[in-house]
């Protein structure tokens, strides 16, 4: 009996495409022009091999590098208390063929809550959703990192009757055909990282990697002493938001006069970062500059230079809370470039926005402050836990500090 | 060889004592269960987009997971598939590079590619004698390390005819989840109507045994391995049809290795060999991605879902063991 | 320590060729700073050693170090005084999640593959669903004392190694390798093979709670601080020459095999290997070295003709 099982479903599932018909959810058709939309003007690394930082990354793009580090100059528009409602430059587009009367059912494929950056925002959407009583749902799917999961999650959101689609992309270039698919049924809006298509109604991000990456290491630059020695640490190679960071650090270190004695990645894990630099000690006696992509690991490094014995030398973080810490109370000579983790109220706002038929950006991009240490005192919050992001935007929200884990 | 063997005594219990059947058993409650809660939610559970959902997620992991089942019933297993699929994913992408014409090509490495490293795999595990677990370990550091050396981020792209292996459906049923059906009745007709079937039985109820009586146990491991990762990579040509390009962290960020496993337990398939089937791993993938539909209509926090998930897998293996222990000891 | 021989030449080859490139490391700052690092993986594969000796594996214990480490922060959040409760807890937490494999495996007859598959699953949601995705709370000075002050952490290692060596060399030693040998004949000479399982799986929850201490001493709260620990544990008593399925190999070698594995990490960091094929490298020796053992030992010690190079459990 239970041989003939197999025979019987084969059965059925050929009776089932008899009374179903074929079908495909397959988004339209691709045109040449919008995709990879930067890599056909990917800049021929600029060479310079002499300060130890290897080739340009392949992610590089020189058009959208300069605009990025031009923006850092420019002023926003919008309440200066918000810079979550803030854009700088932005080119707005009319939104009028969206308008519709509440209240509103919004969605949200959502690429991961598998880091603190991506809890506290998380978070921090949700407060906001609590903030519009408009807002009648939010529907969240999370795609646990998974690609694959995160293309059936904008597919079956479709079919939720959504009135805004919000997505977080886990990867840019393989979401793009699962965005484009959504464009035409609802307005979509993207955030954080971007995708390979102009299709959503607006793409939200703060001013970008570039702008971090350049931020830190001209810090290091001005602080270090020419012929200074440099370890940079990254999180892991080819994450397209991280290798900008990286890009636009090399050329900075590239101009200067310092040397880049090694180029590293941690995985965002303390113990191999603390054990990096240990190893970078020991084999240059010292080191002048700390690098880093992004700041999980930053304590870890600092610490590393305590337990040798020496000084902590200049080196750059993020906006947790745990290096501000060390950074107070250990009188640091750091900078803390940001990646704020405020863009997560953004996306609600935008949505409701573009529902009232009220215009926005096309590419809403928003500040990205960086702290120093005339503005530490500013963002250092003793009752937040160590990994809470201060950049959250989230001080006024209902249930702040708790909700975020703070007392 | 099945626990049938009792029925004389147990008639009653006779189909509880089939993994197989407790499988989709089990499917059925969560079906059920599901729909219920689902329902006082305020939701609908059963829609047309959940049924090609549930399908949609399964197939990869699906199509892995037979695979996975050959090597398991044989006595072995393999750690590799994770890195193999997202290897594939990308030599078709890059050998497609959005033409039309290089489709048979790309297919044709992918296929040149996996059955490579299964034959790898075999060899090291009949040949070196080394352990199936510690083979295909290293196995897939090797290919990791290849594909972070080769490739840092999505490469490759998929031509638009290739995307319709990902995304079109006859009815409510997905061309993937055909692709996958097909698959399984492959290897449901390659155990249990052909003598390679037989032999791998054989050789993973004991392997000693079925040397004496003259099986070339070698051949056998050497073929499943070949099988199991033409497998993946059918798993890694469907998943870069469905994200139009390579990528080097599809298949990790998947967990398809230690998820394939998952489910082929959770189907009745037994660790050690020897005991189970194709048709019972089918049941365990489908429950897996079955709950993963309920957990996300629930919105339930990703967190939970891992508590349930393991917790599901061993209470799942344990009732097996329970089940099939009346019949014989378990081996060691 | 005949069968130690192999893996303790290979780690002083190892050794020397660091040696070479960085004299700083025969000093003893250097040399016990490679210890410290190397510490929670020695005690790690001490664990596992006992657990793969007796014919199992541990899947669960990278997850678990995560779990000792956030419970820490969480409990102890900054306060000196809570330290010592806390690590008491831990060093139970750790136990019973052993216990909880060991009583799975052996009475509900569930594979350890499995059984610690499924526990892995369940502590690293369990963790997370209990602080809210991320860790929360600080770990004290006092706690961070053991794995961040070399001496500490190698004082630590010391005890966990004697302990080790002289546990096997004790009466449990040898049952658990008759255990894992051949269970029927352990069971028909009258060793409660259940009993010994459980306890093997236990002291491997207590050596993950041990590492997981050393860890989160020696570089703080982090999510991913026990990310893949499982496996470099198994591939560690595995280059140790300890054979998967049971039965054979010394603690002893399986810490060595440890010490080869950092050595191996620091050797290919100093000689700067290209990230990437790092891992090329150490999956071709782990293969290699296991192939070398698999070929050879046939030859050392003729018994146990057991034929199962490819079972799993």
């Amino acid at each position: 009996m239970r041989f003939r099982r197999p025979l019987i479903l084969a059965a059925a599932a050929l009776t089932v495409f008899a009374v179903g018909g074929c079908t495909s959810d397959k988004p339209s058709t691709t045109t040449a022009a919008d995709t990879g939309a930067g890599a056909a003007q990917t800049a021929a690394a600029s060479t310079a091999p002499a300060s130890g930082t290897g080739e340009q990354s392949k992610f590089f793009v020189q058009a959208d590098y300069d605009a990025q580090l031009a923006m850092r100059s420019q002023t926003a528009e919008g309440p200066a208390d918000k810079p979550w409602e803030q854009a700088i430059a932005p080119q707005m587009v009319s939104t009028a063929e969206y308008k519709k009367d509440g209240p509103y059912h919004l969605c949200f494929s959502n690429a991961a809550v598998d880091n603190p950056w991506r809890q506290v925002g998380w978070k921090t959407m949700q407060a906001e959703v609590a903030l519009h009583k408009e807002i009648s749902e939010l529907t969240a799917l999370d795609a646990e990192g998974k690609d694959d999961k995160q293309i059936s999650d904008i597919s079956e959101l479709q079919a939720k009757g959504c009135d805004a689609l919000i997505v977080s992309p886990n990867t840019t270039a393989t979401l793009t055909p699962a965005v484009k698919g959504a464009c035409g049924k609802v307005p979509v809006i993207v955030f954080d990282r971007g995708v390979e298509t102009d299709c959503p109604v607006t793409f939200i991000k703060p001013i970008g990697g570039y702008a971090f990456g350049a931020d830190a290491a001209e810090f290091l630059v001005e602080k270090v002493p020419a012929g200074g020695k440099i370890l940079a640490l990254r999180i892991s190679p080819g994450v397209d938001v991280l290798e900008t960071r990286w890009s636009a650090a090399k050329v900075a270190f590239d101009a200067s006069g310092l040397q880049v004695v090694g180029v590293e990645f941690t995985d965002g894990d303390a113990a191999k970062a603390k054990g990096i630099v240990n190893d970078y000690i020991q084999r240059h006696g010292k080191l002048d500059g700390v690098w880093m992509d992004s700041g999980a690991t930053s304590v870890a490094v600092a610490e590393a230079f305590e337990d040798a014995g020496m000084p902590v030398p200049p080196m750059t973080g993020e906006d947790q809370q745990d290096f501000l810490r060390k950074w107070k109370d250990d009188g640091l000579t750091a900078v803390a470039p940001t990646y704020p983790t405020y863009q997560w109220r953004t996306p609600i706002i935008a949505a409701l926005k573009i529902l009232k038929g009220e215009e926005v950006p096309k590419t809403w991009n928003l500040p990205q402050p960086k702290i120093t240490a005339e503005n530490l005192d500013r963002y250092l919050q003793p009752n937040m836990p160590p990994l809470h992001y201060a950049l959250c935007g989230c001080e006024g929200m209902p249930g702040f500090p708790e909700k975020w884990g703070g007392k | 060889m099945t626990p049938n063997v009792l029925a004389g005594s147990r008639t009653r219990f006779a189909a509880l004592a089939n993994p197989t059947s407790v499988v989709f058993l089990a499917l059925a409650g969560v079906i059920l269960v599901g729909w219920a809660l689902v329902a006082v939610d305020g939701g609908q559970f059963l829609t047309m987009e959940t049924v090609v959902g549930v399908q949609q997620r399964s197939a990869a992991l699906g199509i892995v997971a037979v695979g996975q089942t050959l090597a398991i019933m044989a006595g072995s297993l393999d750690l590799s598939v994770a890195y193999l699929i997202s290897l594939t994913s990308l030599v078709a992408a890059v050998t497609m590079a959005g033409q039309d014409s290089n489709i048979v090509l790309a297919v044709g490495a992918v296929m040149g590619v996996s059955a490579l490293v299964g034959l790898v795999n075999g060899l090291m595990i009949s040949k070196l004698r080394v352990h199936a677990f510690i083979a295909t370990l290293g196995v897939s550091l090797i290919i990791k390390g290849i594909l972070s050396d080769l490739y840092d981020g999505p490469a490759g792209r998929v031509p638009e005819s290739f995307q319709h292996l990902g995304y079109d459906r006859l009815g409510p049923v997905p061309v993937s989840a055909l692709l996958w059906a097909a698959v399984a009745l492959v290897a449901w007709f390659l155990l249990r109507r052909t003598k390679y079937g037989y032999r791998v039985y054989a050789v993973g109820g004991d392997v000693e045994v079925a040397r004496l009586s003259g099986i070339r146990t070698d051949r056998v491991i050497v073929v499943t391995h070949v099988l199991c990762s033409l497998c993946a990579g059918i798993a890694g040509l469907l998943l870069a049809s469905r994200l139009g390009a390579g990528a080097p962290t599809v298949g990790t960020d998947g967990g398809y290795d230690l998820e394939s496993i998952a489910a082929v337990v959770l189907g009745g398939t037994a660790l050690a060999g020897g005991r189970g089937g194709v048709a019972g791993t089918v049941g365990g993938v489908l429950l897996l991605a079955v709950l993963d539909s309920v957990f996300n209509q629930l919105e339930v926090n990703s967190f939970f879902k891992d508590v349930v998930r393991g917790v599901v897998i061993v209470v799942a293996v344990a009732v097996y063991a329970r089940r099939t222990g009346l019949a014989g000891r378990r081996r060691t | 320590m005949r069968r130690a021989l192999p893996i303790l030449v290979v780690l002083a080859v190892l050794l020397a060729a660091i040696a070479i490139v960085n004299p700083f490391f025969i000093e003893p700052a250097g040399f016990l700073s490679f210890v410290r690092r190397a510490a929670p993986l020695v005690i790690l594969a001490a664990g596992q050693y006992l657990v793969i000796v007796a014919g199992e594996f541990d899947l669960s214990v990278g997850s678990l170090v995560t779990v000792e480490v956030v419970v820490a922060a969480r409990l102890i959040d900054g306060d000196e005084a809570a330290t010592w409760p806390v690590l008491a807890l831990l060093i139970v937490l750790g136990l019973v999640v052993g216990l909880v494999n060991g009583a799975v495996t052996t009475l509900l007859r569930v594979p350890s593959f499995i059984t610690t598959l499924g526990m892995m699953l369940v502590l690293s949601g369990a963790v997370f669903l209990w602080t809210g995705g991320a860790p929360r709370g600080a770990l004290s000075q006092a706690f961070r004392m053991f794995g961040r002050q070399t001496g500490w952490a190698v004082l630590i290692l010391v005890v966990v190694a004697v302990a080790a060596v002289v546990l096997m060399r004790a009466n449990f030693g040898r049952t658990l390798i008759a255990v894992g040998d051949n269970e029927r004949a352990a069971a028909l000479s009258g060793v409660r093979v259940t009993r010994v399982r459980i306890i093997a799986f236990t002291l491997s929850g207590l050596s993950a709670a041990v590492a997981g201490i050393l860890l989160g001493g020696f570089a703080g709260v982090s999510a991913q601080v026990g990310q893949g620990l499982e496996f470099q544990a198994i591939t560690a008593v595995v280059l140790g020459g300890v054979v998967l399925g049971g039965g054979r190999g010394t603690v002893v070698a399986a810490m060595a095999g440890a010490f080869t594995l950092e050595a191996l990490f620091t050797l290919l960091n100093l000689y700067g290997v290209s990230g990437a094929l790092k891992f090329t490298v150490q999956g071709v020796i782990l293969i290699a070295a296991v192939a070398a053992g698999a070929i050879r030992l046939p030859f050392l010690d003729a018994p146990k003709v057991k034929g199962d190079a490819h079972a799993v459990s």
